[in-house]
């Protein structure tokens, strides 16, 4: 992998020149509110005696999802986020994103950062072009800028290869096709901080080849990416350093190969 | 990577920023806090920015909505022409209100008056559902919130657009020949839109938060068409009833952009050289701007106060 290597040149950095920070997060506290999650949830008895005894909001329950990570990231890093499920990766990614906001601490960033995906814009009923369009719009993109990239969308999807597939509604797409058509739109659009979570690998072979040349193109652009990801081979070969979270708090925070290493062995410093 | 034994921080600033709180790196290198409620300015240009989105969402959602069915988009002209049947059945044959009012243009006045209505009652309903039904959306991309409740909207105009269709067959049939006056469609159905919206956008932020008002909206909107003169003349009736009904019933937007509509689609109804007219008080385009423009600022001003917090649990 020669642009592997080349991407991990910056791992060990001179440490006296000052660098650019894209992404400050500072001492950050997430809480979700989840209503109709206590005991004796949902029975109308019990939703009129609270109403009754005036004891308020008895059903929400806070979840503390991350508690007081802090971190900066710089211009041309790639930083992976590891730790198993529902420790909080994804929730701090949507954070970054501004997506979710904090309950205490700041995040602050350069430019808006974008998370890589636009599934929840697109439609099954529509067909792959009006998809294509409207996922582009969604993303922010002007109609001049999707006239100009359409075609490289639908070819880099792979769609039409077997047919004249884009002008049938995406419900008719196999599952593959579908996540390569999704994959082909987010990917359309270059960030300033680029958010991925577990978007990798989609579709067969060739389509998985062409995929990680197109995130590093996207790298390439991009000042920083963001990767979350249960595939530690994915992150070896796509960031220079990585943050480990364990249960909402922060673990570790160094080179790769050591915080993935650690990880694998399950040795928490 | 092993090599790098001694610990360095990958995240602490070098060189000359060593020592910075990450609150001072941020102020210093210009960062902005992520997910920040713009200005009011500046959330409108964003806004507009995604105006493209708007319409491609709007009309997405209204072909999406009938691709499962056979006769497809033809569904948009028959459920009006269905519902107008059902009203005119039970409040023109069955309960037989038509007396009142100039020969055949009962059906025509009572037809207006549903869609104008609905438009309303819809606006409220899907402005509701707005955030919450879109709360995928929502947490994966960066837009102005607004988009939503404003796209909701716009796919009740469209489909109002097609309801127009049937109602100026059902005018026409009723025998009320095209006037001057059908040019006043065009501003009183602008006024109503923007009404709308500023309701829709009110509603899509309660409804963010407190989901229980969904369950509460039907009620409040059957409440209101009754009170509003949908089958039935208000104006016959509310001498009767004390001051500050009467006051109320003038002033009700619904029965003020009905009004205004009826009377630019059949004119002939507000004729006082006919029996039984109804009538149009002049201060009604008043009131009309009045309600348009007093709930789109309410309504965007109260929409955007919360931006930040819509997607949360």
């Amino acid at each position: 992998m020669a642009d592997t290597d080349l991407s991990k040149r910056d791992a060990v950095p001179a440490t006296s020149v000052a660098r650019e920070p894209t992404v400050v997060v500072d001492d950050v506290h997430i809480v979700y509110r989840v209503h109709g999650a206590g005991s004796g949830k949902g029975s109308a008895t019990s939703a009129l005696s609270r109403i009754i005894s005036r004891k308020r909001a008895a059903g929400v329950r806070e979840v503390h999802a991350v508690k007081g990570i802090s971190f900066t990231a710089y211009k041309g890093e790639a930083v992976g986020l590891i730790g198993s499920n529902g420790s909080g990766k994804s929730t701090m990614l949507a954070a970054i994103a501004g997506l979710l906001p904090t309950e205490k601490g700041g995040i602050y960033t350069n430019g808006q950062p974008s998370l890589l995906g636009v599934n929840a814009a697109l439609m099954n009923e529509l067909t792959g072009e009006r998809n294509v369009v409207l996922g582009c719009l969604a993303m922010g993109m002007s109609p001049a800028d999707v006239r100009a990239r359409y075609q490289d969308i639908v070819e880099f999807s792979g769609i039409n290869d077997k047919g004249d597939f884009i002008s049938l509604p995406m419900r008719t797409y196999s599952s593959g096709m579908g996540a390569r058509l999704r994959f082909s739109i987010a990917a359309a659009k270059t960030h300033d901080v680029l958010l991925i979570d577990e978007a990798l690998a989609t579709g067969d072979q060739a389509f998985q080849q062409r995929s990680k040349k197109r995130i590093d193109e996207l790298r390439g652009s991009a000042g920083t990416v963001f990767l979350v990801s249960h595939d530690n081979n994915s992150i070896r070969e796509v960031c220079e350093r990585t943050i480990w979270i364990e249960a909402g708090e922060l673990v570790m925070d160094g080179p790769t190969e050591e915080v993935v290493g650690r990880y694998e062995r399950g040795e928490r410093p | 990577m092993s090599t790098v034994s001694e610990p360095v921080s990958l995240s602490a600033p070098r060189g000359a920023d060593a020592g910075l709180t990450p609150k001072q790196l941020a102020d210093k290198y210009g960062l902005s806090v992520s997910g920040a409620r713009p200005g009011l300015l500046a959330y409108t240009k964003q806004l507009w920015a995604r105006r493209h989105f708007i319409w491609a969402f709007a009309t997405a959602r209204l072909v999406a909505q009938y691709t499962d069915a056979k006769l497809g988009q033809l569904w948009q002209v028959v459920t009006p022409l269905l519902n107008c049947g059902v009203f005119y059945l039970v409040f023109g044959v069955i309960l037989e209100n038509k007396d009142g009012f100039p020969p055949h243009t009962y059906i025509a006045w009572l037809c207006i008056g549903v869609f104008i209505f609905q438009f309303t009652q819809n606006a409220v309903q899907s402005g509701t559902r707005a955030i919450s039904d879109n709360l995928g959306l929502i947490r994966a991309l960066h837009f102005p919130r607004a988009s939503l409740p404003i796209a909701f909207t716009v796919i009740q105009l469209q489909q109002l657009l097609i309801s127009t269709v049937v109602l100026v067959v059902t005018v026409l049939a009723a025998g009320i020949t095209p006037g001057k006056t059908w040019l006043l469609i065009i501003p009183a159905l602008l006024l109503q839109t923007l009404f709308n919206t500023g309701v829709s956008l009110i509603f899509a932020r309660i409804g963010a938060k407190t989901s229980d008002i969904s369950q509460l909206i039907p009620f409040v909107m059957r409440a209101w068409m009754f009170l509003s003169g949908v089958m039935f003349s208000i104006q016959d009736r509310v001498h009767k009833w004390p001051h500050y009904i009467q006051v109320i019933c003038n002033i009700n937007p619904a029965s003020v952009y009905m009004d205004l509509l009826r009377h630019a689609f059949a004119p002939i109804i507000y004729n006082k050289h006919q029996p039984a007219h109804q009538s149009l008080p002049p201060h009604q385009w008043t009131y009309g701007i009045a309600w348009a423009v007093g709930m789109f600022v309410i309504g965007y001003v109260f929409f955007w106060k919360a931006e930040e917090e819509y997607g949360r649990g």
